[in-house]
Parts: C-alpha cells; sequence; structure tokens
C-alpha cells in the first residue's frame, strides 16, 4: 500500500511527496522496492519494462511527455498506463501534462510529486523502501537497553525474562520492549528492535502484579523506543549435567534474521541475581568493542606469568640454588 | 506440530481477560504454543504478546503446538475460541 504518503520520515529524510492526481489509486501495493525511469516505456519500447515498479519522472521525461502533448501523441501513453503501474512521481516540483493525469486517473495509477530533485529523491525513496521491505521476525523475549548495548533477553517462559528486566530498569536503564519484540535486518546487517506495536506503549507483566505501565511508574527517561540488537543473553534454569562456559575466551554468536549476534547463556537458580551479571555482560561487551577481552587479556597474563616463572626457575636452577 | 485455524468470535476481540484466559491455559500444557496472525507469530504462554497481536472480532488466528501434549493443548485452546471466552 502506499503507506509511503504516511511515513514518519524525519527532516533529511522527508520525501515532500503530495498527490496530484488519481487520489484513489493510493491503495494500490508496491510490490518491490526498486524504482523504474520510464524513457524506454514512454518512446514505446515496452520489452523488459519494470512494472511493478515505482515510475520515476525526472526533467528528461517530463520534456519528452511535453513533446508528445505538442505532437497529440497519446498512444504510448495510454499504452504505459494498460501496465500495472504502482505509481507515477514528479521529481523538481515538476506538474504534468492535463492530458497524462486525465489518463492517469482512468487507469487508476496515483500521480505523484515532490519538490525534491531526482537524485535526491531516489536515494531518499531507495532508504524508505530498504526499510519497509526490509526483513523481519517477531521474537519472544524482552529487549532493554543496558549501558547503551541493546540487550535482548531469551528464555523459556515463567524464567524470569521480565523480572530481571524490571530490575534493570529499577537500576536505571531502559526497556525497548517486553514478551514480544519485533526485529528488523536494516542497511544489511543491523538489527533493529522494538516493540510489535507502538500504540500499546510500554507495558510489562510480572507474576503476581498484572500488567504494569513502566512509562507512568519509572518515568519517560527509562524506555526508549527502538535499539539495536548488541548482545543476546539466553536464559535458563539451571541444568546441573551441562557444561556452561566459565572461561568466556571464545565468543558464541546466535544468528537472527542471518545477523550473527553476541549470544550469553546464563543459567538461572535462586540465589543468582541476574540483572547483575545482565549488567555486567553489558559492560563487558563494551570492553570488547573498545578491543579489551577481559578473558583472553587475563590468559596472556597467565601465560606472560607462567613464562616467567618457568625462566625463574631455570636461572635458580642454572645457579644451583634448589 | 499440530495447528489449528480459529476465529475471535467475542465482540471485543483478546483484551486483557481473554489473553489471561489463554495464557492460563496454555501454561498448563508442556507444548511449545504459537500464535501466529497474517504477520506475526507469538509464545501463547506470554500475556503481552497476545495483547500485542490485537486480535480483533472475527479475525482468524492460527493455534500451532509442538510437544507430548500438543493436541489436547490446542484442543483446549479452540475450546476457548469457540465459547467466546465466556463473552458476549
Amino acid at each position: 500500500m502506499l503507506d509511503l504518503l504516511d511515513l514518519d520520515l524525519k527532516k533529511h529524510n522527508d520525501l515532500e511527496l503530495r498527490c496530484i492526481g488519481a487520489r484513489h489509486g493510493l491503495l494500490r501495493r508496491i510490490t518491490m522496492p526498486d524504482l523504474n525511469r520510464p524513457g524506454l516505456a514512454l518512446s514505446g519500447f515496452f520489452e523488459n519494462f519494470g512494472v511493478q515498479r515505482i515510475q520515476i519522472f525526472g526533467r528528461g521525461e517530463q520534456a519528452f511527455l511535453e513533446k508528445l502533448a505538442v505532437e497529440e501523441n497519446t498512444a504510448t501513453i495510454k499504452e504505459f498506463f494498460r501496465q500495472d503501474i504502482p505509481c507515477c512521481v514528479f521529481t523538481h516540483g515538476l506538474t504534468p501534462t492535463e492530458e497524462f493525469i486525465r489518463l492517469a486517473d482512468e487507469a487508476d495509477v496515483p500521480v505523484l510529486q515532490t519538490t525534491l530533485d531526482t537524485s535526491e529523491f531516489v536515494m531518499r525513496v531507495i532508504r524508505a523502501l530498504a526499510n519497509v521491505f526490509a526483513a523481519r521476525q517477531t521474537i519472544h523475549g524482552t529487549l532493554i537497553e543496558v549501558f547503551g548495548i541493546g540487550i535482548l533477553i531469551l528464555g523459556d517462559s515463567g524464567v524470569g525474562k521480565s523480572e530481571a528486566a524490571l530490575e534493570l530498569i529499577e537500576r536505571g536503564h531502559r526497556l525497548v520492549a517486553d514478551d514480544a519484540v519485533e526485529i528488523r535486518r536494516i542497511a544489511g546487517n543491523i538489527l533493529l528492535g522494538q516493540g510489535v506495536n507502538p500504540a500499546l506503549g510500554h507495558h510489562m507483566e510480572i507474576r503476581g502484579l498484572g500488567i504494569i505501565n513502566i512509562t507512568h511508574l519509572f518515568g519517560v527517561g527509562s524506555i526508549r523506543e527502538k535499539k539495536q540488537i548488541q548482545l543476546i543473553c539466553q536464559l535458563e534454569v539451571w541444568d546441573s549435567k551441562k557444561a556452561y562456559d566459565r572461561i568466556g575466551a571464545e565468543e558464541r554468536t546466535w544468528d537472527i534474521l542471518e545477523v550473527a549476534t553476541p549470544y550469553l547463556e546464563i543459567p538461572v537458580k535462586p540465589g543468582r541475581n541476574i540483572p547483575i551479571i545482565i549488567e555486567t555482560a553489558a559492560m563487558n561487551e563494551r570492553l570488547k568493542k573498545m578491543g579489551y577481552y577481559s578473558a583472553r587479556e587475563f590468559n596472556q597474563t597467565v601465560m606472560r606469568w607462567l613464562d616467567s616463572e618457568n625462566a625463574r626457575k631455570a636461572y635458580l636452577q642454572k645457579k644451583g640454588i634448589t | 506440530m499440530i495447528e489449528r485455524e480459529v476465529v475471535v468470535r467475542n465482540r471485543a476481540g483478546i483484551h486483557a481477560r481473554p489473553a489471561a484466559l489463554i495464557v492460563q491455559t496454555a501454561s498448563q500444557f508442556s507444548s511449545h504454543i504459537e500464535f501466529k496472525n497474517s504477520h506475526d507469530t507469538i509464545n501463547a504462554k506470554s500475556i503481552m504478546g497476545i495483547i500485542t497481536l490485537g486480535a480483533g472480532y472475527n479475525s482468524t488466528i492460527t493455534i500451532s503446538a509442538e510437544g507430548e501434549d500438543a493436541a489436547e493443548a490446542v484442543d483446549r485452546l479452540a475450546q476457548l475460541f469457540d465459547n467466546r471466552f465466556e463473552e458476549e
């Protein structure tokens, strides 16, 4: 659908679109995030014509349309509108000929106009379409921003995701979404998470309390609309037979929408304070981003120490002291 | 995996009370249960998930369950929908 007009884009992304003809055609669907310059089609060549794409009319196409109008030649335009086109966009604030709008009206193909120049509009619309058409997935989990790191908490129902998140919020971190997180892959490898239904706001369900409103209870400082997912924490009930990572020198990842994301498995049992563990994991993740790997550095220190210890022993032996 | 399509038959749609009923029922089973509509898939044991699904009057939902007691779980959940969650 042409939700494109409604897209809430900030100033530098604004498409500055205005509908100037065939308004009811706005219900048409855009099925692919591609654009087409219809120059060849207008001159009568329809082979391999990108039908389902948004048709962009720049100064060149406009000049050609005006030439056709002078010649009173509407055959190719009629043929053009016989195709199943989602919409036509005129850049540079150009206004198409009356004949063109009349034919568009007949074919129910909406005609839009933007004040942007062609290359700028193309850049912006491709960015916007890429976001709309981005791969998406809904995941059962809680997304929270801890020390600037977007952490997705996963785990079975009742393992304590929401409770852990609640304590993190209490400690000044920010909730993005609880229970159902919609994840979109943008710009190739960035996973952006947000609540499934932004209209419902930031609520959580805590067993024993019911549904609570985080914004009202903890203030607007405790929520965030969306956040990139940078770390996944899988909470699971402590399994005494399972070997958990004790060193953390090797990095494990988990694929969401084919993007490998750092992944931690955190066993839960009474007496383990999960929020503090998650907080520490977030800080550790930040250290890693700065190039400092606690576990690896520690291991290197141990190895250096062993080396020097060996050297000392060898030296002492040589001197015959031991 | 067992799947069944159900239709929301109560006027108000799935608001907090029906959602709680669904979650309570789903939680009695060990199977992994999911609700799907045209664009989202959510865990049936999560109350916020079910509410955010935004299932209104006459919308269709697919219940799918996987596990030992899947068949019974789907039956019991479908029954809730058929009984209109004991509402109008």
